[in-house]
């Protein structure tokens, strides 16, 4: 039960990293660096899953993946299920939680690499890509793992928003914290307390980890400018 | 693609625009300049706030201006009227940035072989090793910006802007934080290499040293207008240009000429053009035929309310205050003495000494306070 909740709940994590990687560095970049007026808008909207509760978040997301949605019928369509209950609709759901813990950090990192770097590196004839590269990624590094650890420790502890879309399905939905809700529920206090030390211990682990590694400045060896 | 043996035809830059900006001050300012920068050094001289960086970002094209041209040679960078407005990846344009902006994540290699993207390994191992030989920093290939001294940055950061070949050099300020030596190295090492290249460079500074060392033209930049062009020497000494001498860092500038010689003491005597006011300066090489300046900074010069005696300085000038005028936590004081002299003073001085408009004083001048000038 624990090693299978626990084994689904970290290739959950990973994915959820591995995706916000891919968007949220696009999204972090141009949230350090775009002009547009309305960009708040969007920081805004990054920002939500902050201080929406998780149940709210799960409910538009079932909403959304849900047989009622062109989303849901077009999914359904290609597949034939949908998405709700699924693992990939825990997926989109987590991903979508998780958002603001990886884009932040990573949006701070990049708005903070000195201007006059990038300015240098136009000036040498590099595009706006390269310049990205060679220069916004490999400085902003730091942030981008912060964001990383931090989203896969958040996904390892969510609850409501997997409630909502996926439900409790051993093996495809249930993740750590759904079961210890579940054991307790049983009122099989012991195995709980069991379940939630391997949480607690983990993610103690992971933080401890992120913070000792800046605290030792390991992440930002380029201290001069 | 070859090396330097084959330098390209010298090419000019131009550059008439207006761009109005904020200054230093806060207040707007607008920039309106037309000028045409040959190939060679040319000076642009200017008090924090005139215009000068934003001049130079215009033509590397960080900053847009308002209407004009800018061209180097044939090649248009900027201009509003056909609507051109190259980036400035396009602008073939190097331009060292105040802060030098040394990739700090990359050794002095990667970070001078950056700009080379577009060739292969072998050439551009080739420019690189060559413009590594110029500026003497092919030791320090595998360093980190941070693992090299000062005076190292800055060759890494010219020899960054120049491997690419611009046909533009623009520096703002580069050398300012770095001793008299190493700086004077650092411009041989320029000055040599653009006797092979030949191209505009546009240099910023306040400093006279480089003015001298460097300067073929001189351009004065006050409040975002040409304010004076010339050589430097004569730019320097216009004395009607108070900007000028107070850029030089010089508020009294006095033309004069050597009237003796003492070389076993290390001075000679200069002769204040227009007065009978002889002053002991350093013994420099000068060249008779020339006019020559004595330059004194007013913070350097001593005020004393009584004729001061067994002082090591050499020149005890006797005067009038002409006027005192108080401009922020400062006294300026001008004197006569024939000439007139501008000494700044603190308000505690001018409170001990009872300093009034008409009363007599004696002015101290160390030899080496007094910077010959030519």
């Amino acid at each position: 039960m624990i090693v299978q909740a626990l084994t689904l709940t970290l290739r959950l994590a990973v994915m959820v990293s591995a995706i916000l990687l891919v968007i949220g560095v696009p999204l972090a970049y141009w949230l350090a660096f775009s002009r547009r007026r309305w960009k708040f808008l969007v920081e805004a909207v990054v920002s939500l899953p902050i201080v929406l509760p998780p149940t709210v978040l799960g409910f538009y997301v079932l909403v959304a993946v849900g047989p009622l949605s062109p989303v849901g019928r077009w999914y359904q369509a290609l597949t034939g299920h949908t998405l709700a209950f699924t693992f990939e609709g825990l997926v989109i759901g987590s991903v979508l939680y998780s958002l603001p813990f990886a884009v932040q950090p990573m949006a701070t990192s990049f708005a903070a690499v000195d201007r006059t770097l990038l300015d240098a590196s136009a000036l040498l004839g590099a595009s706006g890509w390269r310049t990205f590269w060679r220069i916004v990624l490999p400085l902003g590094l730091p942030g981008v793992l912060t964001g990383l650890v931090l989203s896969f420790a958040h996904t390892l502890g969510e609850f409501g928003v997997v409630l909502m879309i996926g439900g409790n399905i051993p093996g495809a939905t249930q993740t750590v914290s759904i079961l210890i809700y579940d054991q307790v529920q049983a009122l099989d206090y012991a195995t709980a307390n069991r379940t939630a030390l391997i949480l607690l211990v983990l993610c103690f682990t992971m933080l401890a980890i992120l913070y000792g590694l800046r605290r030792r400045g390991t992440w930002n060896v380029w201290e001069w400018r | 693609m070859s090396g330097a043996t084959t330098s390209p035809p010298a090419e000019q830059l131009t550059v008439r625009l207006k761009k109005s900006f904020r200054g230093d001050s806060g207040s707007p300012f607008a920039l309106n300049v037309d000028l045409a920068v040959a190939a060679g050094f040319t000076i642009l001289f200017g008090a924090s706030g005139a215009g000068k960086t934003t001049l130079l970002d215009c033509i590397a094209g960080l900053q847009t201006p308002d209407e004009g041209t800018i061209a180097i040679g044939e090649v248009v960078l900027f201009d509003s009227e056909s609507r051109v407005n190259l980036p400035p990846r396009r602008r073939a344009a190097a331009y060292l940035l105040q802060s030098l902006a040394l990739f700090p994540h990359m050794t002095v290699e990667q970070n001078v072989q950056y700009g080379l993207a577009a060739l292969n390994q072998r050439d551009r191992d080739a420019r690189s090793g060559e413009v590594l030989e110029s500026f003497r920093i092919s030791s320090l290939l595998q360093r980190r910006p941070n693992e090299i001294s000062a005076g190292e940055r800055q060759r890494v950061a010219l020899a960054r802007a120049l491997v690419t070949r611009p046909r533009v050099l623009l520096l703002d300020e580069p050398l300012t934080a770095l001793d008299a030596f190493t700086k004077a190295r650092i411009l041989d090492d320029l000055r040599a290499w653009n006797q092979r290249h030949r191209i505009p460079v546009l240099y910023v500074t306040h400093d006279r040293e480089e003015v001298f060392a460097l300067g073929e033209k001189a351009i004065v930049l006050e409040e975002g207008h040409i304010l004076a062009r010339g050589s430097p020497h004569e730019v320097l000494h216009r004395p009607q240009s108070e900007t000028v001498a107070q850029l030089a860092g010089f508020e009294n500038i006095f033309a004069g000429s050597v009237t003796g010689s003492h070389p076993e003491q290390g001075t000679m005597t200069c002769r204040i053009a227009g007065s009978t006011l002889d002053l002991e300066v350093p013994l420099v090489r000068v060249n008779a035929a020339l006019p020559l300046c004595v330059g004194i900074r007013a913070g350097d010069i001593l005020l004393a309310s009584s004729k001061p005696h067994g002082l090591s300085a050499r020149n005890v000038l006797d005067g009038t205050i002409a006027s005192l005028e108080q401009r922020d936590m400062k006294v300026i004081a001008v004197v006569t003495c024939g000439p007139e002299f501008e000494v700044h003073l603190t308000l505690g001085a001018r409170e001990s000494l009872q300093l009034k408009p008409g009363a007599r004083v004696w002015l101290v001048v160390k030899t080496y306070s007094c910077h010959v000038l030519q």
